[in-house]
């Protein structure tokens, strides 16, 4: 049972589980040298009484555990939250050890004078006794941490580290509770000191990119892809366990969607536009859209060209969805009407929907009614995709990677062209290929020749 | 006024400079900043050989108290689409509308000299300073109210194992129309042992007396404290947004904005309301435990729809944030495959953004 800490390199003991803890600890004190650990609960069971709170209170009504019983607790661990009278008070461990009772549910009133918790102290320890190779006096900076206002020793990992490298503890941020320090901050501590790239520790999470929303500008050929902030340790460590967790909310929501979607028979169409003049046009566009405060991205061209072609497809209400990468997981508000809205209303609307999808903000108005989508999947990287028509809607189309690749010109030189590919999804029980295909090279056209847009607005 | 050394944090400058007692002013008008700096200094300052008093304000947000219950306490609707953060800060006691006609004071002891009434002194003291016939005084409840009547400032304290801090609002020229129309819930039917707040009639200072605003006061309190103590302290003003001062405080901050805190720590509570859909009458019963959805049971009447409908809404609510956009998010999800029979569909629609609109 009892496996004695292996940073120790002097002997470590293996000892079997001794009845009498008293003896037990003054025998081998005088035998061997070792690193006690926390790990012996042998100790009596004593009640930990709810102290005087002041000002003459009485009595107070407990709010809330931070324990439940069998938890292990240290001298000055936080193990309950109290009120009285418009005061919270934090109640702290006074013995190092395992809960074993709590005496008041929450919302109960507690008594000054009587128990709170009972707690299995470890066997023999009064709470500032610690056995250690080396006399703790002068390592003190080193195995020691003020925990509101109270000298505290931290555990015996950090204490290692900490010598070690010789670290002061008072120059650690602790990120464990009250500020505790824990062996990741000691890590991350060092890697700040010698630039150092560490292992990483089994328990470093992996943080996932900023959500970038899927309507976003479209990078410019010479901007590098958005920057993906990189922790010091590339290769995360998995602990290896597999975790199954049910679904729920938004994602368990969709699975009907999903399902019934992907029985619609799809077809596919493909094609590749010329954005050169297009490039051209929202550069020019971009200074006058800003001094009026809004940011103009391809996507309201898009979308208004959309409408033009809608027609096409026949349709009333040009609801049109973009989807967005949302804290919520992958969204698609729409704008609304959009063969009533100028292309800076359009971006206009855009930007309000961006703002409120990243602040976890959207509405049902604003994500329902969508009677066509468009999917920015190029902002996230990929050219092609095979999308999938969100119910219940009858087509989607997704836009690629704007890349810069040569193409020939209409006097066969090799010139430098914005290409961009979409890819349209229907349902082919609704929409047929010539009317996908008319569809699609009438958006083409307009987008590769903007100054067309021009004839058609109203 | 400078640090004394370069690189050295508050806590150091303060060990250093060998004070009994420091006036601090907050540099920062954001709710989040300046709650991260009071709980600093509680976890970081050595407060048995000396106290501090901190002043602070803070642009227009609404406060609860640690075990509130932020549906029950103020319109987050409103709050929502005006744009008034929601705080909950770490002691006790009741809501607060803060905004920069109100000044808060943070009174920082350890915990033997820990004494709201003493405290509470210096605060009337100073006003009395600025108007010596001014009817101003504390109740046993540890409000202070003007004229007998209205209520000018509210108390609320934090004790650990060996500090204390006491902290209080002081009505200046707050917006009190504002005021009272977000601390106003918009929730029917919440059943819930949040500690409640008690509302009373408010008055600002500045009506009663023109000449006293925020910054006369704050010089006043100052004076008066040191007054009180027997200290000798300049006000020194403190930014909460210099991490090399005080470091950890930005990642206070950030977790004090966390859902987690602000919503999730609400105790458990239960909802229970009723709404008119499409000329029917609609039953809706929840309990929510750390701002999750616990529980959710719809009484729909049974020719008006389809139990079916019913039953996967609340199967879809089940786990999730009682949150709008939450919600919103799995209500449009659900849109998606609903019957699409004009009547029904219309049904539909209205049922979920009812329930929606419960949050």
């Amino acid at each position: 049972m009892q496996c004695l800490h292996k940073f120790c390199s002097s002997k470590v003991l293996k000892a079997p589980f001794v009845c009498a803890p008293y003896s037990y600890s003054t025998t081998l004190l005088q035998q061997h040298r070792f690193f006690r650990t926390s790990y012996a609960a042998a100790g009596p069971i004593l009640p930990f009484k709810l102290s005087d709170i002041g000002e003459g209170i009485m009595e107070v009504t407990v709010k809330e555990w931070y324990v439940k019983v069998g938890d292990r607790v240290s001298q000055f661990d936080s193990i309950c939250e109290v009120q009285s009278d418009k005061a919270s008070v934090t109640i702290t461990s006074r013995y190092d050890g395992v809960i074993r009772k709590l005496y008041y549910d929450v919302d109960s009133i507690a008594f000054v004078g009587t128990p709170l918790v009972d707690i299995e102290t470890d066997g023999g320890q009064a709470p500032e006794e610690d056995v250690m190779e080396t006399p703790a006096l002068s390592q003190e900076e080193h195995t020691h941490q003020h925990i509101r206002g109270h000298k505290t020793q931290a555990t015996p990992a950090v204490r290692r580290l900490a010598m070690e490298n010789n670290i002061k503890l008072s120059e650690v941020v602790g990120s464990g509770k009250d500020g505790r320090i824990l062996k990741e901050d000691i890590l991350n501590f060092i890697a700040k000191q010698t630039g150092a790239i560490l292992p990483p520790s089994p328990f470093q999470e992996i943080q996932p990119p900023p959500p970038a929303p899927a309507a976003a500008a479209k990078p410019q050929e010479k901007k590098p892809p958005p920057s993906i902030p990189t922790p010091i340790a590339p290769r995360p460590v998995f602990t290896g366990k597999d975790r199954t967790e049910p679904l729920k909310g938004f994602q368990k929501a969709m699975v009907k969607t999903m399902t019934a979607a992907l029985k619609i028979p799809h077809f596919g169409y493909k094609d590749e536009v010329d954005l050169t003049q297009l490039v051209r046009l929202r550069s020019e566009l971009k200074g006058v859209a800003e001094s009026r405060g809004v940011r103009l991205s391809y996507m309201p061209f898009f979308i208004k060209v959309t409408t033009f072609c809608l027609g096409v497809l026949t349709w009333a209400a040009h609801n049109i969805g973009l989807a967005m990468d949302t804290p919520q997981g992958l969204l698609v508000p729409n704008v609304k009407n959009v063969q009533m809205l100028s292309v800076f209303e359009i971006a206009v609307e855009l930007n309000r929907l961006q703002t409120s999808g990243a602040s976890g903000q959207l509405g049902t108005a604003d994500l329902t009614g969508g009677t066509f989508t468009l999917s920015n999947i190029g902002s996230i990287g990929g050219t092609y995709a095979k999308p999938v028509v969100l119910l219940p809607e009858v087509a989607i189309g997704a836009l690629g990677k704007l890349q810069v690749l040569p193409r020939f010109n209409a006097k066969d030189e090799v010139v430098k062209a914005h290409i961009m590919n979409v890819s349209w999804s229907a349902d082919h029980r609704i929409i047929d290929g010539a009317t996908m295909c008319r569809f699609s090279n009438l958006w083409k056209s307009y987008l590769e020749n903007p100054a067309s847009m021009v004839l058609d607005l109203k | 006024m400078a640090l004394v050394k370069k690189n050295s944090t508050l806590k150091e400058y303060f060990e250093d400079a060998w004070k009994a007692g420091i006036v601090l002013k907050s540099a920062s008008t954001d709710v989040f900043q300046n709650l991260a700096l009071e709980d600093w200094i509680h976890e970081h300052i050595d407060v048995q050989q000396r106290s501090a008093l901190l002043m602070w304000r803070n642009s227009s947000a609404v406060v609860i108290g640690r075990h509130q219950n932020p549906w029950q306490e103020c319109n987050l609707n409103l709050m929502r689409s005006m744009g008034i953060p929601l705080a909950r800060r770490r002691s006790g006691g009741g809501t607060v509308f803060h905004d920069l006609g109100n000044i808060n004071l943070t009174f920082f002891t350890s915990k033997k000299k820990y004494d709201r009434h003493r405290n509470l002194r210096v605060v009337t003291g100073a006003l009395k300073d600025l108007r010596p016939d001014l009817d101003v005084s504390a109740t046993d409840r540890f409000d202070i109210v003007l004229n007998g009547v209205y209520k000018i400032s509210g108390t609320a304290a934090k004790l650990g194992r060996t500090a204390a801090y006491h902290h209080c609002t002081l009505l200046c020229s707050s917006d009190r129309s504002l005021l009272s129309s977000v601390l106003q819930t918009n929730c029917k039917g919440i059943k819930s042992n949040a500690t409640p707040s008690v509302p009373s009639p408010v008055k600002n200072l500045q009506d009663e007396d023109p000449s006293l605003d925020p910054s006369a006061i704050m010089g006043a309190m100052a004076s008066r404290y040191c007054a009180e103590f027997g200290f000798d302290s300049p006000v020194i003003t403190v930014d909460p947004s210099v991490e090399q001062l005080m470091p950890g405080i930005q990642k206070m901050a950030a977790d004090l904005q966390a859902w987690e805190w602000v919503y999730g720590r609400t105790p458990k509570f239960s909802i229970c309301t009723s709404f008119m859909a499409e000329g029917a009458n609609i039953g809706l019963d929840m309990d929510i435990k750390n701002g999750i959805v616990e529980k959710c049971a719809m009484d729909i009447p049974h020719h008006w729809l389809p139990p079916e409908v019913g039953k996967e809404l609340c199967s879809a609510l089940m786990g999730i944030r009682f949150c709008p956009s939450e919600v919103a998010a799995v209500v449009a999800a659900l849109m998606r495959t609903a019957s699409r029979a004009p009547d029904l569909a219309k049904k539909t629609q209205s049922l979920y953004e009812n329930v929606v609109a419960v949050m």
